[in-house]
């Protein structure tokens, strides 16, 4: 099956949907065996690669770009309304 | 295989081209270099909107630094230069840099020459003149350590650093590795990288100084946009996916690659340095474009997933398209389609296709770009005028 996500850098604990993924969808990309999306990832949407507990650091590019506000679990959407930056808190 | 050629200049650089430029000092003889680019189209007739009406030292220092540059880029081969003759940059004024770069220099003021037309005529002729003098030069072998490529990204969309930028990292690296130097600006799209970038740096002044480069990048945008900052991360940056500015960020550095960044140089600034140079520049493209080519660049590669046509003067522009769907509504703007990524193709063999049309843009290919003639020339400034 053709890959649905990106994994950037091998530190990542998040990957790019690479089209929009339907609940329950198996998300594959390289060197990942197929997991569920528990919830529909937009395209160019973030998809959690494993659990992720809250306050834990979300890693992109390798690096820091977030921090997670509540317990993520594996195949959930990751972005604004689980997660919050390091600057500009409002 | 990786052989290329450049013009090889008297203070030791080289060109990937051969163009003679048609420059004027001051916005109000912009009309003139209309005139002299429909008599001579193959000179590189370029107008701007600047050279005097802002005094302040930093406005001076970036007006005589760009217009100076611009004459120094490597693909520049010959220069005629139009002034007015009461302006602040005239060509009195810029002539002393501009000796510098020791190429050929036609010097002609529309209050000494007669008015516009008679300028206009006399540019034109020197224009014809340069370039008969020019097209003998022959092509010589180019070493890549005189390669200077810079990475720019503009009208993006959440691909962007995801697939383009992350090829154009690919290829930073690889000419890094060659021996050429890489440089990228736009300081506003670094803010919350201070971190990463600096970490990087090959010792602590360089970290320092990335350090305060985007303390100062991040400032401004506060200054300015106030409470709006933090829409330096916008709703459509987030509906597409991103979801703070250091992750926006992320996706803006990637394209500069993994290397040591050996210095940091002023907007417009000639690097002194080899390999990953930053630059601190602005975000805007037209602007940031401007501060590449002065600082040297012979060539760039510009990512883009919302599409924009914009190339630069004298300087060929690769555009790489972040996505399929914008590669082929703007199929004749386009070089290259990083959205193949996301269709499977891997970057190991994306890469080595970018690499195979550099090498022959270097050698004298032109780019999408080049060939529509997108060109785009402005750039920075700290005050309005007055």
């Amino acid at each position: 099956m053709k890959d649905n996500i990106l994994v950037i850098h091998p530190r990542d604990n998040v990957a790019v949907a690479l089209r929009t993924l339907a609940v329950g969808e198996q998300a594959t990309g390289k060197g990942i065996a197929g997991f569920p999306a528990l919830e529909e990832i937009p395209a160019s949407h973030k998809i959690a690669l494993r659990d992720i507990s809250a306050g834990e650091e979300i890693i992109k590019y390798g690096e820091t770009v977030a921090v997670s506000t509540r317990h993520i679990k594996k195949g959930e959407w990751v972005h604004t309304h689980n997660l919050e930056s390091q600057r500009w808190k409002k | 295989m990786n052989k290329i050629s450049g013009y090889e200049r008297k203070n030791g650089s080289y060109g990937i081209r051969n163009h003679v430029l048609v420059l004027p000092t001051v916005s109000c003889v912009n009309g003139v270099i209309s005139r002299i680019s429909r008599e001579v189209p193959e000179a590189v007739c370029v107008t701007h909107a600047h050279g005097c009406g802002r005094g302040g030292p930093r406005d001076l220092q970036i007006l005589f630094r760009i217009l100076s540059g611009l004459v120094h880029n490597p693909n520049v081969a010959a220069v005629v230069l139009v002034g007015l003759g009461c302006e602040v940059s005239n060509t009195k004024n810029l002539f002393p840099l501009i000796q510098e770069a020791g190429k050929p220099v036609e010097i002609f003021n529309v209050q000494e020459d007669g008015g516009s037309l008679q300028t206009a005529k006399k540019g034109a002729a020197a224009a014809r003149r340069l370039l008969a003098e020019v097209r003998t030069q022959p092509r010589v072998a180019l070493p890549w350590d005189k390669v200077l490529v810079s990475m720019e990204c503009g009208g993006s969309d959440a691909m962007s650093g995801v697939t383009a930028n992350v090829a154009m990292g690919a290829l930073s690296d690889w000419l890094v590795e060659k021996g050429a130097t890489v440089i990228f600006g736009e300081n506003t799209e670094m803010i919350g990288t201070a971190h990463v970038l600096a970490r990087r740096a090959k010792n602590e002044q360089v970290a320092r100084e990335i350090e305060q480069m985007i303390d100062r990048a991040e400032k401004l945008s506060k200054d300015i946009m106030g409470n709006l900052a933090s829409l330096v991360i916008s709703p459509g940056n987030m509906d597409g996916g991103m979801s703070t500015i250091a992750e926006k960020s992320m996706g803006c550095i990637f394209k500069g690659g993994t290397s040591t960044i050996n210095q940091v140089v002023d907007y417009g600034e000639m690097p002194t340095e080899k390999g990953l140079i930053l630059q601190d520049g602005p975000g805007y493209d037209g602007d940031s474009m401007a501060g590449l080519a002065a600082s040297g660049s012979q060539l760039m590669f510009f990512s883009t997933g919302r599409g924009t046509p914009a190339g630069f003067p004298a300087l060929p522009v690769i555009k790489v398209a972040s996505n399929s769907r914008i590669y082929e509504a703007m199929k004749d703007d386009m070089d290259i389609n990083a959205g193949s990524l996301v269709e499977g193709k891997p970057l190991a063999e994306l890469c080595p296709e970018m690499i195979d049309l550099m090498i022959r843009v270097i050698n004298g290919e032109k780019t999408k770009a080049e060939a529509n003639g997108m060109e785009v020339f402005t750039f920075m400034t700290v005050h309005p005028p007055f």
